[in-house]
């Protein structure tokens, strides 16, 4: 057998307490694609900032071709061929896609736009080499991405969560550039939480639980059973069902909403409609920058709508278009933005303070002043219903990971009992056992009367918890369509707009 | 000569001060770095160039020597604001009053002193023409400057230098994740920063007003500053903004020596009030800010 491509021994990363990675082995053989399996938290991302040169390791050896090599930067490894696609893009928005490319490849303008269009031939990557990378969809700029990977000539490709900004139609087109690419000898490191697509696309797997090496197989020999068992340690939670519930009164009613952002950059949306009942699940699809963060700012009531257009948005059957966050949540509203830290709670203050922040009207305050022990006694029971992961009330929310943070967040916006629940990627970064946590929580308050919209980016979760779904795309919202009876490529179908079938 | 002719004449050399300087600040704030020290820096660069020039040194030294102390100072900056990741306007506050302080110190036995400027280089032919020749008449500094202008404006647009500071300016993380030195390449914009400083100082103290007085450089760092992101980041506006601000400032002495019944004080205080006045309507311009902006200046950023 040749030596493998890429060969780790005993890697091992630490952040303070937390041991990200832990006596890490890993082989990638030449021309194979080798799947990196794990949960969030895992230790995916660490691994791969190793292997890239971003972090250095603080025990371990790494091989390359055979020879002992210690990178110090991204730049070292970029020579010795690794090219990686981030997860969160590292593209330069104000820059036009060709002038983010030369900014690693050498070459002209004209000739490099030569032949970022030949690439795109061959590889299925199109995209216009002059456009501005702020106006390309999140598809499109994962493409640049790995064109401009590919235009280094690398022999190992790492991909991090490639598929989680793509619809299903583009992720089979994705992996066909990958298996073309590995046909032509380059190796692909894919790191996914989905055991599906491993199992369509991967010759090997390496699986990650908290920061070790619990399984080294070949995928295509396993079900996905197995796989979650070496991914989480026990059995994928059985899928929830929805029991019928009778039609309840109007929470949430969006007519026919048009809104041109300030910002220049934003999505404007056109003509939005949408009808949410108590009772009932309704799920927003659609991939993200299509809209979903300014129809999230319009529902909270962080953007305001003159009051002559007030009644273009209605809740709880009053017209609020022109009413502030603060008196919609009096009306009954809870929301759990997308963004945690920031948004959903202030990183530097303690959970209890946080709690304060939404969750005053329920008897934290006496005469108007802060009644500590009952902040104290309302945080303590959050952190307890939620399981969330803490030292106490005290914690610093800055300091608790993202899910553990999700949790607390959704429980203290569902301790306010609210009519209306409103969630933004409930499950963004979350680990499956908590995920599902979340999940059972939001129908339980379906099932309890509460009007839940959720916006994510998953479609399996939506299929799971809606009772109906609509696709936001280019700042338009799809009629409503029922998840049982519509199948996955349906909606990705409206994902990328109906009228075209290639995203 | 006219008013109007005098405006024409003297704008370009009024405007070199604060055209140098922001040039020089313009390509640390690309870079994603707020360097608030100009003005310390500016008045350091004055009182070096012109002792240097007092002493017998000439111009050339003087400059060289006013653009040395201008880098010394952005060293200082740089090592707090880049290597300690100290908060960039704190730092570059306190550069700037070192700068002033020090002006003060080794200007202190000059004072009230007067030395000679540099002799106006002619174009044949354009400098005889009616009403617009003075603009054809200056010295080679406010030449160099053009010429300096036209090579920011030509390395931002054309080269990848340009393209290179712009990509640190809006996402170092992602720059340093592609394989640049973000630290490295912006000392370097500091350091060209400070010279720049450096060199705007010494053309208002040795050749535009050839004297020294103690605090003689009067809030020209400021408007750079303002110059900088009056021009939304963009050479060609910065430039425009810097004539204007050269031809009012001459305007309001105009006004005044023609005895029009305003008071003197709000006429000198005009150039800002204008300033103030486009600055505002300029900058409403959303599109034009978020593409040109830099995402990431004045944070601090390290590995």
């Amino acid at each position: 057998m040749p030596a493998p491509l890429l060969s780790l021994r005993k890697m091992t990363k630490t952040y303070g307490q937390t041991v990200a990675n832990s006596a890490i082995d890993l082989d990638v053989a030449a021309g194979s694609i080798h799947a990196i399996l794990g949960e969030n938290g895992a230790g995916k991302s660490t691994l791969m900032k190793l292997i890239y040169g971003v972090e250095r390791p603080d025990e371990g050896e790494m091989h390359w071709n055979g020879e002992p090599v210690h990178l110090t930067s991204p730049a070292e490894a970029r020579r010795l061929g690794i090219g990686m696609v981030f997860q969160h893009f590292s593209l330069f928005e104000t820059l036009t896609v060709v002038e983010n490319i030369s900014l690693i490849v050498p070459g002209s303008k004209v000739d490099l736009a030569a032949r970022i269009r030949a690439l795109g031939q061959d590889f299925g990557l199109v995209v216009d080499p002059f456009a501005h990378v702020h106006a390309l969809s999140v598809g499109e700029r994962q493409r640049v991405e790995i064109i401009r990977c590919l235009l280094t000539e690398p022999r190992l490709l790492i991909l991090d969560e490639p598929t989680s900004v793509l619809p299903p139609q583009a992720v089979g087109l994705l992996f066909e550039t990958l298996r073309r690419l590995r046909d032509g000898g380059v190796s692909i490191l894919f790191i996914s939480h989905k055991l599906d697509e491993i199992r369509a696309l991967c010759d090997r797997a390496t699986i990650l639980r908290g920061g070790r090496v619990t399984g080294d197989v070949d995928p295509r020999d396993h079900d996905s059973h197995d796989l979650a068992r070496m991914m989480i340690g026990r059995d994928m939670p059985a899928p929830l069902h929805l029991a019928p519930m009778p039609k309840g009164e109007m929470r949430l009613e969006l007519t026919a909403l048009d809104h041109q952002p300030d910002d220049p950059f934003g999505v404007t949306l056109a003509g939005v409609s949408l009808r949410l009942h108590a009772g009932e699940i309704l799920g927003i699809a659609g991939i993200s920058g299509n809209g979903q963060a300014e129809m999230s700012r319009l529902i909270s009531g962080e953007t305001l709508l003159p009051a002559s257009r007030r009644d273009e948005i209605r809740m709880m059957d009053k017209p609020v278009g022109h009413l502030g966050p603060a008196a919609r949540r009096a009306l009954g509203l809870a929301f759990v933005p997308e963004e945690r830290l920031g948004r959903g709670a202030v990183p530097d203050m303690t959970l209890a303070d946080n709690s304060l922040l939404t969750a005053h009207p329920l008897g934290l305050l006496k005469r108007g002043l802060i009644d500590r022990q009952a902040e104290a006694r309302f945080t303590a029971a959050c952190i307890a219903d939620f399981d969330v992961r803490t030292s106490g009330p005290e914690a610093e929310a800055g300091s608790l990971s993202g899910g553990n943070l999700q949790k607390f967040i959704m429980g203290r916006e569902i301790s306010l009992n609210p009519r209306l629940l409103f969630v933004a990627q409930p499950t963004w970064g979350v680990d499956i056992g908590a995920a599902t946590a979340i999940r059972h929580r939001l129908v339980k308050m379906r099932n309890a009367g509460v009007a839940v919209l959720v916006i994510s980016e998953e479609l399996e979760e939506l299929f799971e918890i809606c009772d109906r779904i609509q696709v936001l795309h280019k700042g338009s919202l799809s009629p409503s369509l029922d998840p049982r009876s519509t199948r996955p490529e349906e909606i990705g179908r409206w994902m990328i707009g109906s009228a075209s079938v290639v995203a | 000569m006219s008013g109007i002719e005098f405006i024409l004449a003297g704008m370009l050399a009024a405007a070199t001060p604060f055209l140098l300087a922001a040039l020089g600040e313009l390509v640390v704030e690309r870079a994603g770095v707020l360097n608030l020290g100009l003005e310390g820096m500016m008045a350091l660069g004055a009182a070096i160039g012109f002792i240097v020039v007092y002493e017998g040194g000439g111009h050339v030294a003087a400059f060289l020597a006013a653009g040395l102390v201008g880098v010394g100072l952005a060293l200082v900056f740089a090592g707090l604001a880049l290597g300690l990741r100290a908060n960039q306007v704190a730092v570059g506050l306190a550069v700037g009053i070192l700068g002033q302080g020090l002006s003060s110190l080794v200007g202190n036995s000059y004072e009230s002193l007067t030395i000679t400027g540099l002799p106006k280089l002619a174009f044949p032919g354009l400098s005889d023409l009616p009403v617009v020749g003075g603009m054809f008449s200056q010295d080679i500094i406010v030449w160099l400057s053009l010429i300096a202008t036209a090579a920011i404006w030509a390395m931002f647009r054309y080269s990848r230098l340009g393209l290179i500071l712009r990509a640190i300016g809006e996402n170092p993380a992602a720059a340093r994740a592609i394989g640049y030195r973000v630290t490295a390449l912006r000392l370097g914009a500091v350091v060209f920063g400070g010279a720049m400083a450096g060199f705007a100082g010494a053309y208002a103290a040795t050749v535009y007003t050839p004297l020294w007085a103690d605090g003689m450089i009067a809030g020209r760092g400021w408007i750079a500053l303002a110059l900088v992101v009056f021009g939304i980041w963009l050479t060609g506006r910065i430039f425009f903004g810097a004539l204007l601000f050269g031809a009012l400032s001459l305007a309001s002495l105009v006004a005044q020596t023609e005895g029009w019944a305003v008071p003197s004080q709000l006429l000198s205080s005009l150039p800002y009030i204008v300033t103030i006045v486009v600055l505002g309507i300029i900058t409403s311009n959303k599109r034009l800010l978020k593409v040109n902006g830099v995402a990431s200046l004045g944070e601090p950023f390290g590995p």
